[in-house]
């Protein structure tokens, strides 16, 4: 039986800098995950992927990752990509750090 | 210490030149990530969770103050002001931007420094005994043949494209300080009434089929150590299977083909090509050899060393477990541990490697080593500078006297960095070593090694740790896995699954329960842990870690 589809955002590092970034209904690449468009259609995922692919200047190593509808929009349903919408656990280094200047 | 000839230099800044014009066409958008990524890997850049990484290979795990001081400042111009040691004698940087990665590989090219092979299908950096040259137990030097082996792997044309990637430890000593058996070649320097040669073992490795190498020569006389090297590569290079990345180590080959067959298709081999090695080999060896001459130790009282060890209960408690013999008398080989208590093992600020850079540059005859369990050392230096270099290394953080303790854990980045982990190990590394600080049991524990990896490559020698750990993705859940009775050393084993795993913040209280209840099973003080755990088996281990199942057994 093939698997049910969940939910799933674009996801990439940035080619310059190499943080995680999100990709957005505007084609545009966000470091916040609430920005990132949520898609419910294995489709049209699969489109958005190749379409995300495409923008190879800006990004590098495009996939899908699962996520789910949050309050301020699209939240990471698995540990690993929470840790990358933070960073390391180690220092307050990454996303988190970004986040408390 | 070796210094690059004419042609070493030349070939590492053509490197830094091709791939300063490669990173520019990716940014331009010329190259797709696709062309780019072997490329950046060829030269040790990875692109990981949170950002690139940059691997740089500290070649046999021996650097002067002159390039300590470069990582240094690579750390604070190029990254947030610290790097990270490895169980390969790296160094990583966590947060290099792309643009940045050129100029950084042309900085350490100033100091003879580089980031090839450390990645890719091909002969990675050669490790070895971290107390090379210095250890009062060492037959030989075993960095002369580390470098050797380096300058004909280094872009060697028929081992460019491996099946999978190489990895060869050398040794000069009974006690195998660089875990030789689990690579896939591990060498061991011999003497035999005169005659040096090497042991040749091969097949080892951890990774997701761990194994203890078999030997497959017992003495091979040195002059001939590339011819054989060359064609026990070869040999697997025809055979490896390319089909299967998991089946590809050598490890493998000798599994399915048996050590038999294998070292028949190697002498046939060796055979074949020895007549072609024209002994260029053996003069090149003559001229590293003079290159890693001991230094001019001096002769000098150690009165100074001697009155602050009675003294000085803390001194003299970093004194008991940091230092080590050495060969040349009223000398001591230092490790510096990188693992204060609640850090992350490996890991030193731009501020502390300087710091070491000047202890060498001042107390140790110039030299510093990084060791596979992340440590750094001092291997030269005269008893009577140890206070001075004690007060200097507390000054900075640096004087923690745990080496081969339990909270001198070896961790891989694991979750926090490494795009492939399936769980975080560092944060696991603090609060266990955090955990045996609070409780003051760890002098009482006594030798201990626990090795932590974020996933099944095993990056954190997990397999023979004496306690192991894994860290696993199970149905979306952080789940860690313990291994016991592993080992290291001369009489390396892989560890037993102890049984089912650990959740994140069940790990911590399982590793603690380990450590007393040894404590309760040892026949005495002078038991170590892995003596206790050789004698009775896993079954009490097992009972302390699963008190549950054994009392419903009991039932
Ligand atoms: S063991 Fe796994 S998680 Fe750890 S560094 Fe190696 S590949 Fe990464």
């Amino acid at each position: 039986m093939p698997r049910q589809f969940t939910p799933k955002v674009v996801t990439a590092n940035r080619l310059l800098e190499g943080d995680a970034v999100w990709f957005t209904a505007q084609d545009t690449w966000s470091t916040d995950i609430a920005d990132a468009e949520l898609m419910t259609d294995e489709a049209h995922a699969d489109l958005r992927l190749l379409q995300a692919q495409g923008q190879a200047d800006v990004i590098a190593g495009a996939y899908l990752a699962d996520a789910k509808e949050g309050d301020n929009g699209p939240e990471p349903t698995h540990f690993r990509e929470a840790f990358r919408t933070r960073g390391p656990s180690n220092y307050a280094h990454g996303k988190q750090e970004q986040n408390h200047v | 210490m070796y210094n690059y000839n004419d042609f070493d230099e030349a070939f590492v800044r053509e490197r830094v030149a091709q791939f300063r014009g490669q990173v520019e066409r990716r940014i331009d958008g010329s190259l797709t990530e696709d062309e780019f990524k072997p490329l950046r890997l060829m030269n040790g850049l990875y692109l990981q969770l949170h950002a690139y990484m940059l691997r740089v290979a500290i070649p046999y795990g021996t650097l002067n103050s002159a390039q300590m001081d470069r990582l240094a400042h690579l750390a604070e111009t190029y990254d947030k002001g610290y790097g990270h040691f490895t169980t390969r004698q790296n160094i990583q940087y966590n947060w290099p931007a792309l643009k940045d990665v050129p100029d950084m590989l042309s900085d350490l090219a100033d100091v003879g420094m580089h980031a090839i092979q450390t990645s890719g299908n091909t002969i990675r950096n050669v490790t070895a005994d971290h107390f090379a040259g210095a250890a009062k137990d060492e037959v030989a030097d075993p960095r002369p043949i580390a470098e050797l082996l380096r300058q004909w792997s280094t872009d060697h044309p028929e081992f460019q494209f491996l099946p999978r990637k190489f990895k060869i430890a050398v040794t000069g000593a009974d006690n195998d300080r660089a875990v030789i058996r689990a690579h896939d070649i591990g060498l061991q320097l011999l003497d035999q009434d005169g005659q040096p040669g090497v042991r040749v073992i091969v097949g080892g490795g951890l990774g997701r089929t761990p194994m203890i190498g078999k030997v497959l020569r017992d003495f091979l006389p040195l002059e001939d150590l590339l011819p054989y090297t060359e064609a026990v590569v070869s040999v697997w290079n025809r055979l490896g299977r390319r089909d299967n990345k998991y089946k590809a180590r050598i490890k493998i080959t000798v599994h399915e083909h048996g050590i038999d067959e294998i070292s028949k298709r190697v002498e046939d081999r060796f055979a074949a090509i020895k007549p072609s090695f024209s002994g260029v080999d053996q003069d090149m060896l003559r001229d590293i050899e003079a290159q890693f001459a001991a230094p001019a130790f001096r002769n000098a009282e150690t009165d100074l060393f001697d009155r602050a060890y009675a003294a000085d209960p803390l001194f003299r408690s970093w004194a008991d477990t940091n230092l080590t013999d050495h060969k040349a008398d009223g000398y001591a080989i230092v490790s510096i541990s990188l693992k204060k208590h609640g850090a992350t093992p490996g890991d030193a600020t731009a501020d502390q490697m300087r710091v070491m850079a000047d202890l060498a540059r001042q107390f140790g005859h110039d030299e510093l080593r990084i060791s596979h369990e992340q440590n750094v050392i001092l291997p030269h230096v005269h008893k009577s500078d140890l206070p001075a270099i004690y007060k200097i290394l507390r000054a900075n953080d640096l004087a923690t006297a745990n080496i081969g303790l339990a909270s001198d854990i070896i961790a891989c980045p694991g979750m926090d960095y490494c795009a492939l982990a399936t769980a975080r190990s560092i944060p696991i590394a603090q609060q266990i070593a955090e955990r045996v600080d609070a409780l003051k049991i760890e002098h009482d524990v006594g030798e201990m090694k626990i090795k932590i990896s974020g996933c099944i490559n095993a990056c954190g020698h997990h397999h023979v740790g004496h306690i192991g750990i894994l860290g696993l993705d199970r149905a979306g859940v952080e789940n860690y896995q313990i291994t016991l009775g592993g080992d290291a050393t001369q009489d390396a084993a892989i560890g037993e699954r102890a049984g089912p795993g650990f959740a994140y913040d069940e790990i911590v209280p399982a590793i603690e329960r380990l450590m007393l209840g040894y404590l309760d099973l040892r026949v005495d003080e002078g038991e170590t842990f892995i003596q206790t755990y050789r004698r009775l088996g896993a079954a009490p281990f097992k009972a302390i870690l699963y008190p549950q199942e054994a009392k419903s057994h009991a039932a």
